[in-house]
């Protein structure tokens, strides 16, 4: 589905990928876990195609396109979905007119009618029970006021919406209490099937304990340094990431 | 009206055209040309009114319409000026400069080139003698013709200070100029400073404006300070004149390439005073702090208006007045930032805020923000209010009487700007002066603080600051 | 990333959409010999059947308004307009009285149809009067019985003058006097027509009063004069919506509001312009000089002028409060929009006069293409109004680089318990909201309009139902991917 082949990226001269290969299929969940600093967000960023880096080599290749080709909502429209490491408050504008207007706009992408008031509030319900969102949140405008979970929280709601091929969870345990915490990780439990496929940033272990991966990749200056199952995220967990530094030099 | 007596504008006119021959004495070709030029367009503008907006809520041309004479050059320049003024900060260790009645005054020498090839004196002088460098600076910034009194200043100023700071070179000791006002008939004057800052170089400015009799006098003061690459200027301004006087204060910041100003404007004392400050940004990375405190109290008028000009991108703009006006007094804030097309990346704040004392005292605040481009943080807030009766409410709870409470908040409204002054002995001084408005007591004194007889004097607040 | 490219794109698709509304309706005209001088008033006065009285106010007015000069201190570039190069009056031929709508003549049935606003529609929309104004005359005034036994009286300016003279004689000009101003006086020397709106004792008005103003025929001005007033205890909410059809020249229009709020009363007026703005090059459009202002007469009394401007070439217009009784509140919502090379010098007036009288002024800016949009306001504290407040924001938005955001606030104040706070910020559309948008598949194109009206949300909140969704709408149409 996503083929990443020796991806270098650069941000204001300043290398931060530095030939990165990374092949995802179908029904698979991958972890990338890796200390601060080593480029986890900015792999995210590049999937979703924030325009602030240099792409210097390399090519993403998505279910048989070229990645770098597309806008950003093109690729959304695709089904890339990022969760936000830091979701953004846009004053004013309702989470439901929000998300009605990004449902439509995928639909008229994919060249369907947009949905009446009535299925969207009715899929809305639907979601947000599977995510466990309280109801008050989507009357809210996006993001404004949320607190750290609630923004989370909000991501995964999005999430399941939008129903991605490809969800990038960037650091989305990062700051959550354990309740809030087993609510992400059920909502995409949920969500995942033999259709799509997840990308899960984390800095720690916690979040697998929950989100069981297939793949364990460890992102270090740039590069994937080593990839293993599961068990790969435990003993990061036991020896920390300075154990990286050995092996590799 | 009075139509028999000639307006003042065409005393001046006459003025000019009769002593053309010694304003233009010592001038380089180029000034001549540019003193020229300015008298035609005095001619068209005349003395601002109150037709214009900047001038709306100041009347200076009801106060011209007596009896002014334009100040003639003293006999002798050589005269000892502690003779008849001391600055009364006593530890301000400063190289100190003055003028009299607009003319540079002096004990020894009008110009003297210091060691480190800093060159400090006459402006009349160091056109004759640095004639590449008058010329090459002077009438650089002050080129926005707003008003009359620029061009008036420029047509008929003959004096001032020039100050010249090389490249590389870092001035310890800071330079006070002192510009006194002593004449036993009205006085016209126009003074004229110029001040250079190299590249990599800096410079601290106490800039005092002081009456010595107390005879009305109107002073119409322009400065230009250059400020080139990478250098640092600080800048305070001290106002306190007696009560007839009116000042007409223009400062013109030209700066440069990652340069940095630091201003502080204070004014303690005046009849009317107006400043007008502009600051103009030529190159990107450059920043600025203007800020200014103003106590007035009486009839007395005080017009502040600041212009921030960028027209760089990537500068970084921050202004911050208060006024505590007292009795019948009235204040005039008049905030302007102009953002240019191409000055992205802008950073500008304004902010002004006033407390007004009593039932009479009267405020105008007019924060104009003009913007062109799109990428940049501007904002801009104005208060007028009296104290916040919350802390009011707190420190009565903790025992203190409401008129200390009431001195201790507008102290602390006061401390903000007063913080800002980098000089130890002078923030002290103003610290105490203030403390003593706030206390009623500078009417006591003859003339104002700074001159003050009772210096033993400790000023406290009667309350034990600890226990709060 | 191609995303200059794509905001190229969509910045020609903005400004290839032409205005809806520019049509011209064929109906025959009546209309004055151009130019203006003392016997186009008397024309004016004598078409109307005017009583005496109106007719020396009007010569009052235009022997003030010849002594005048136009004011050149907005922040707007205006060329020289020659007054006597337009008509001052027009109105349909043959105007009968209509008693329904079948007698109407079909072509201003259709325009109105075009609008968006036909009579039939609004007819059966929940509670909403209308009093359409067709170029000059008011042509049919709907919900007159309703009204009626409320004792609401709500008719055109016209009638009023017929049927109600007292009421128009003893509070025409109190609140905005002849002289008050260059446009005011040349309204008050040859206004045309208008609505009137007296609420009695006591009455809550149970609709919306709504009048929509339309200017056709090329080359007149329209000088429209509305006067509205709440008797004590009385509260009425009234709309205002304009649209005029597109035309080469420049038309002018300078309108007179007047509000009169007495003790305990509250008057809500809502306005949403979208007049015709000039094309892309900035050509045509209307020039929208408008003097409105109320009184906040008794103690209690409450005035909000909440108003959604994306229309007119040059605007401006500062709704007034005078918050002369103790105790009285003054409100002022505002989302001004400019595009292409609209220039707009907008904003209030709060004059505290009375004890503990409050003011709130909310202004939203947002501009894009060449345009200049001024926020411009003054806030007055005398020396009386003790306790008084006020509250000012005023933000602004900027699309795209070649346009200006300019906040002109004036505080002038006397009074030594007297508060006021001003604050006001500049910013363009953050990157970050518009990647979210993005990444969540919305265009950016859509994104600026979810987030522009997201921004004035505060604003479009205030007004009504009816008019918030089609504020919401023309937010959207004016401003369409206009980021640069």
């Amino acid at each position: 589905m996503l083929s990443i082949k020796n991806l270098t990226v650069s941000i204001e001269n300043k290398q931060i990928l530095k030939g990165l290969n990374l092949e995802i299929n179908k029904g698979e969940v991958h972890a990338i876990m890796g200390p601060n600093g080593t480029g986890k967000s900015t792999l995210a960023n590049i999937i979703a195609g924030k325009n602030i880096y240099t792409i210097e080599e390399g090519t993403i290749d998505y279910m048989g396109k070229n990645l770098m080709e597309m806008e950003v909502d093109e690729r959304a429209n695709e089904g890339i979905f990022l969760s936000f490491q830091y979701p953004v408050e846009i004053p004013g504008v309702s989470m439901v007119n929000f998300m009605r207007t990004a449902i439509n706009e995928q639909r008229q992408y994919h060249g369907k009618d947009p949905l009446s008031a009535a299925e969207f509030l009715q899929k809305m319900e639907e979601k947000k029970k599977l995510v466990e969102i309280h109801s008050k949140l989507t009357n809210r405008s996006v993001n404004e006021g949320f607190s750290g979970g609630e923004k989370k929280k909000n991501e995964i709601f999005q999430m399941a919406m939008l129903e991605p091929v490809l969800a990038i969870l960037d650091e989305t345990d990062s700051g959550l209490d354990i309740d809030a915490l087993r609510v992400v990780a059920n909502g995409v439990n949920k969500l995942r099937n033999e259709n799509n496929a997840f990308i899960v940033i984390t800095h720690y272990q916690r979040l697998l304990d929950y989100i069981i991966p297939d793949f364990v990749h460890v992102l270090f200056e740039g590069k994937i340094v080593k990839s293993g199952g599961k068990e790969l995220a435990l003993e990061l967990e036991q020896k920390g990431y300075e154990w990286l530094n050995q092996p590799s030099k | 009206m009075q139509t028999t007596q000639k307006s003042i504008k065409e005393r001046i006119i006459h003025y000019v055209e009769n002593h053309s021959g010694e304003i233009l004495q010592n001038d380089p070709p180029e000034m001549a040309q540019l003193r020229r030029k300015a008298f035609q367009l005095f001619k068209t503008q005349g003395i601002p009114g109150r037709n214009l907006e900047s001038w709306k809520n100041t009347d200076i041309q009801s106060i011209l319409d007596q009896e002014y004479h334009c100040s003639p050059e003293p006999e002798s320049r050589k005269i000892n000026v502690e003779t008849f003024f001391h600055c009364n900060i006593p530890d301000l260790d400063t190289l100190m400069v003055n003028t009299l009645n607009g003319y540079y005054i002096y004990r020894h020498s009008p110009l003297k080139k210091h060691p480190n090839g800093v060159i400090i004196g006459s402006l009349a002088e160091a056109k004759k003698q640095y004639p590449q460098l008058v010329d090459e600076n002077y009438g650089k910034c002050a080129i926005d013709t707003i008003d009359g009194m620029i061009s008036l200043n420029t047509a008929l100023a003959n004096d001032g200070v020039f100050v010249y700071v090389p490249d590389n070179v870092e001035m310890k000791e800071a330079i006070q100029i002192v510009h006194i006002n002593h004449n036993e008939e009205r006085l016209l004057t126009n003074v004229r400073n110029l001040i250079v800052v190299g590249k990599n170089s800096s410079l601290t400015l106490v800039h005092c404006d002081d009456s010595y009799t107390k005879q009305a006098a109107f002073i119409n003061s322009l400065t230009e300070i250059i400020v080139k690459q990478n250098a640092v200027v600080d800048h305070y301004k001290l106002q306190n004149l007696n009560n007839n006087t009116t000042l007409i204060n223009q400062v013109f910041f030209s700066q440069f390439a990652d340069s940095r100003v630091h201003s502080v404007a204070m004014t303690l004392n005046g009849g009317l005073i107006r400043n007008y400050a502009h600051t103009r940004f030529h190159e990107p990375g450059a920043e600025a702090n203007v800020l200014g405190l103003y106590l007035v109290d009486k009839t007395q008028n005080v017009d502040n208006q600041v212009y921030i000009n960028h027209t760089a991108p990537n500068c970084t703009s921050n202004e911050l007045f208060k006024g505590l006006i007292d009795d019948q007094a009235k204040a005039i804030f008049n905030g302007h930032i102009k953002v240019h097309r191409n000055a992205q990346k802008t950073i500008a704040y304004q902010n002004n805020k006033n407390l007004l004392l009593t039932d009479k005292a009267r405020i105008v605040a007019k924060p104009f923000l003009e913007i062109y481009a799109d990428d940049v943080k501007c904002s801009h807030g104005a208060t007028v209010g009296q104290l916040d009766n919350d802390a009011l409410f707190y420190l009565m709870s903790r025992g203190i009487s409401k008129e200390s409470a009431r001195m201790l908040l507008m102290y602390a409204f006061a401390a903000e700007v007063i913080n800002e002054i980098k000089i130890d002995v002078l923030r002290n001084q103003i610290d105490d002066m203030v403390k003593k408005r706030l206390h009623g007591e500078l009417d006591i004194c003859e003339t104002c603080v700074l001159h003050c007889q009772n210096r033993e004097r400790e000023i406290t607040f009667p309350i034990d600051m600890s226990k709060i | 990333m191609g995303k200059e490219n794509q905001q190229e794109e969509i910045l020609q698709h903005v400004t290839q959409n032409e205005y809806k509304y520019g049509f011209v309706t064929d109906v025959e005209m009546e209309i004055a010999p151009v130019g203006l001088n003392e016997d186009t008033v008397r024309y004016i006065s004598a078409k109307k059947n005017e009583p005496e009285w109106l007719l020396a106010f009007r010569l009052n007015a235009f022997r003030k308004w010849e002594t005048m000069k136009m004011p050149t201190w907005a922040h707007l570039d205006i060329p020289p307009i020659d007054y006597q190069a337009i008509s001052y009056y027009a109105a349909p031929k043959n105007l009968p009285k209509y008693s329904s709508l079948e007698e109407v003549d079909p072509e201003l049935l259709k325009t109105f149809d075009k609008l968006g606003i036909s009579l039939e529609e609004q007819k059966r929309l929940a509670g909403v009067a209308v009093d359409a104004v067709f170029d000059s005359v008011s042509v049919k005034t709907t919900f007159q019985e309703t009204l009626k036994k409320h004792g609401i009286i709500f008719c055109s300016f016209s009638d009023a003058v017929q049927e109600y003279p007292d009421l128009v004689q003893k509070y025409m000009g109190s609140v905005v006097p002849p002289h008050d101003n260059f446009f005011a006086a040349l309204n008050s020397a040859v206004f045309s027509d208008g609505s009137f709106c007296y609420i009695p004792r006591g009455v809550r008005c149970p609709i919306e009063l709504s009048t929509y103003f339309r200017i056709n025929t090329a080359n007149t001005g329209q000088f429209e004069r509305t006067l509205i007033v709440a008797d004590e205890e009385s509260y009425v909410s009234y709309m205002e919506g304009c649209t005029a059809p597109q035309r080469d020249e420049n038309q002018l229009h300078a309108a007179i509001v007047e509000i009169i709020v007495m003790k305990d009363a509250e008057v809500k007026y809502s306005t949403v312009q979208n007049w015709y703005p000039g094309n892309k090059e900035g050509n045509g459009g209307i020039y929208n000089f408008v003097t409105k202002r109320g009184i906040c007469k008794g103690n209690n009394a409450k005035l909000s002028w909440t108003q959604v401007e994306t229309g007119s070439a040059k605007t401006w217009k500062y709704p007034s409060c005078i918050l002369l009784g103790d105790n009285t509140i003054g409100e002022f919502y505002s989302v001004a929009v400019t595009n292409n090379y609209q220039q707009a010098d907008t904003g209030s007036k709060m004059i505290h006069l009375g004890k503990n009288t409050k003011s709130t002024i909310i202004s939203k800016g947002i501009s894009a293409g060449h345009s200049d949009n001024s926020y411009r306001g003054l806030v007055k504290m005398v020396k009386k109004a003790a306790n008084a407040r006020n509250y000012s924001q005023c933000d602004s938005l900027l699309l795209g680089d070649k346009c200006g955001a300019h906040t002109f606030p004036y505080i002038k104040t006397e009074n030594q318990t007297s508060m006021v706070e001003h604050e006001a910020t500049t910013s363009k559309i953050s990157e970050d909201q518009l990647f979210y948008c993005n990444q969540r598949g919305i265009s950016t194109e859509s994104a600026i309009g979810l987030i522009v009206n997201g921004y004035a949300k505060e604003v479009l909140n205030k007004l009504p139902m009816e008019f918030a969704i089609e504020a919401q709408k023309l937010l959207s149409i004016s401003l369409e991917g206009s980021v640069g």
